[in-house]
């Protein structure tokens, strides 16, 4: 800063720095201080973020635990809950719609339930991430971290969330006759894709959210449209047979179809590969990684500015 | 020559012109309702529905190691806002501070959870600020032991929800205090509980103080201010009134608080 600044900030100290006749960037630089808050760079903030893996992955937890924990059912809401949304989607698309066309009822209800639960874990990532930040102000305004710890922690939350209810998964599959085979292994490759892809979108709704808290209200209703749109409740090439062909296509490689997708197919037998678009597994890996690296520059880009107001 | 007297003095911290805005979202005179808020999106202007309130006005001061310095001033005066700045949690508008390593504020309150047993809330804690695993295995006994919790039976093990608010106040401060400082913050309202134990936690700030290289101690007690503070800053309004050795700010704060 100039002379002036300097000048003025004498005036008021009592005490005379022996440094006397220095600006406060010079006297900052001379011994090695550094301006609290900003931003590190990117390999830093890397390196940072893997510093507090312990914290995230204890934060994540705590919150699983404390979400469920006034309840009297406790922690069997996690799967409960999902397994009511997919009754009450069968009922009314299964029976009354109809909307299994091109589906046995031994696919069609595990079709369903994977959608709804694997839907769901992509859902309760990008909600969660809507209130990563601006929810957690207290937080951002009390103690250092990285704070893309906060929304990855929220998207890890979501994670085991999703395995707890695989189990429930499991049962109603072999229910329907689709045994544990070896497809099933595909189950691994396809939740480290779509957590990638989550933890990403959870960055992005976090800086988003945190800049404007409006979001909280508006997402429900975007989130209720993608799943309409993704197919969770029917096949999208047999519903959309009638209409031009780029419609089905468009649907079918957006990333929540075709996280869907892949799982069906790893865990239904009667659902075969003629169900998967094409070069379905690139689609995936290039959802997560677009998502994934994007939304965490996104959100490192604004560090230094979360907390404010 | 005059210099040389000095010991060599070396900045810990230093404020150059700091401004803090905070934005209040919603905030703005007028009505609550739906329709004041959908006219307030309508009419032009900077930022609608959106209240500033300028906290600190243009601070500027050099701490130096070895400093206890005491934040003094009226309610909303700006004190913990500036603590909050120089640890770089709040984004300044305009200025900057500089620090040396990172300053941390002494409180968890906000990472730690009710619904979750003690046991879990000092593990989470101690994450929160930064402590590995394995510090907090070290400390672990320490921590419980200080809060004094399991005096009246195992309740470590109990969620915090069913804490009373001391129990609560006690192992909130048990936790913050464990972890060592470079630049430590400390805002007074933290050390609550019953006689025995502010006793024991004045002694640890005391503690604290010693293995600190500067410490800032928010306080409205005097009292206090007096036996660890060796210089103060008195804030009034977002801006710096005095800055000085402790007696001399001391004194005329009294006189203008009319004591």
């Amino acid at each position: 800063m100039s002379e002036t600044t300097h000048d003025g900030s004498v005036a008021v100290s009592a005490p005379v720095p022996p440094d006397e006749g220095l600006t406060a960037a010079r006297l900052a630089e001379k011994y090695g201080l550094t301006v609290s808050g900003a931003r590190p760079s990117l390999v830093e903030y890397v390196r940072q973020l893997w510093d507090r893996r312990h914290f995230i992955l204890a934060f994540s937890r705590a919150k699983l635990t404390a979400q469920y924990s006034q309840a009297k059912l406790g922690q069997l809401w996690q799967v409960v809950t999902p397994l009511l949304n997919a009754a009450v989607y069968f009922f009314i698309f299964g029976v009354i719609l109809e909307a299994d066309r091109g589906m046995s009822r031994e696919v069609y209800i595990p079709f369903l339930v994977t959608g709804v639960f694997v839907f769901t874990f992509t859902q309760s990532s990008v909600m969660a991430g809507v209130r990563a930040i601006s929810g957690n102000l207290g937080l951002v305004r009390a103690l250092h971290f990285p704070r893309a710890s906060l929304p990855v922690s929220f998207a890890l939350q979501q994670l085991q969330q999703l395995l707890a209810s695989m189990i429930v998964l499991f049962a109603v599959t072999a229910a329907f006759g689709s045994y544990p085979d070896l497809s099933w292994a595909l189950i691994v490759p396809v939740l480290v894709l779509q957590f990638a892809f989550n933890t990403g979108l959870a960055l992005i709704m976090a800086r988003a959210g945190s800049k404007t808290p409006d979001l909280a209200q508006l997402m429900p209703f975007v989130m209720r449209t993608w799943m309409y749109a993704s197919g969770v409740m029917f096949s999208i090439p047999i519903m959309l047979e009638d209409k031009p062909a780029w419609m089905a296509s468009v649907l079918q490689w957006n990333p929540a179809a075709i996280y869907m997708d892949l799982m069906r197919f790893a865990l239904i037998d009667g659902y075969g590969s003629e169900n998967l678009p094409d070069h379905v597994w690139a689609a995936a890996g290039g959802w997560a990684l677009l998502v994934a690296v994007g939304g965490f520059v996104y959100f490192w880009k604004a560090e230094e500015r979360y907390g404010r107001g | 020559m005059a210099d040389h007297t000095f010991e060599e003095r070396i900045p810990t911290v230093i404020a150059d012109e700091l401004h803090i805005v905070y934005r209040v979202n919603g905030a703005k005179a007028g009505k609550g309702s739906a329709t004041a808020a959908l006219s307030r999106i309508l009419k032009r202007g900077e930022e609608r529905g959106v209240r500033k309130v300028h906290a600190v006005k243009g601070v500027s001061f050099v701490a130096y190691r070895g400093e206890a310095i005491g934040l003094i001033g009226s309610n909303g005066s700006g004190k913990s806002t500036l603590l909050r700045a120089i640890a770089g949690l709040l984004p300044a508008e305009k200025g900057k501070v500089y620090t040396d390593g990172q300053p941390s504020l002494l409180g968890v309150n906000a990472a730690l959870m009710n619904d979750l047993t003690g046991e879990r809330n000092v593990i989470l804690g101690g994450l929160a600020m930064g402590m590995t695993r394995e510090q907090i295995k070290e400390r672990y006994e320490e921590i419980v032991e200080f809060s004094g919790i399991n005096e009246k039976g195992d309740f470590i093990t109990l969620p915090m929800r069913t804490y009373s608010s001391g129990m609560a106040a006690r192992l909130r401060f048990s936790i913050a205090a464990a972890k060592d400082h470079d630049v430590l913050m400390i805002d007074e309202a933290l050390a609550t509980g019953d006689r025995k134990f502010q006793k024991r936690s004045e002694e640890r700030i005391r503690e604290l103080r010693t293995e600190a290289g500067t410490v800032f101690l928010v306080s409205h007690n005097n009292k206090s201010i007096r036996d660890t503070c060796n210089r103060v800053l008195w804030l009034e309004r977002g801006e710096l009134r005095m800055d000085g050795p402790t007696d001399e700010v001391l004194k005329e704060y009294e006189k203008f608080t009319g004591k």
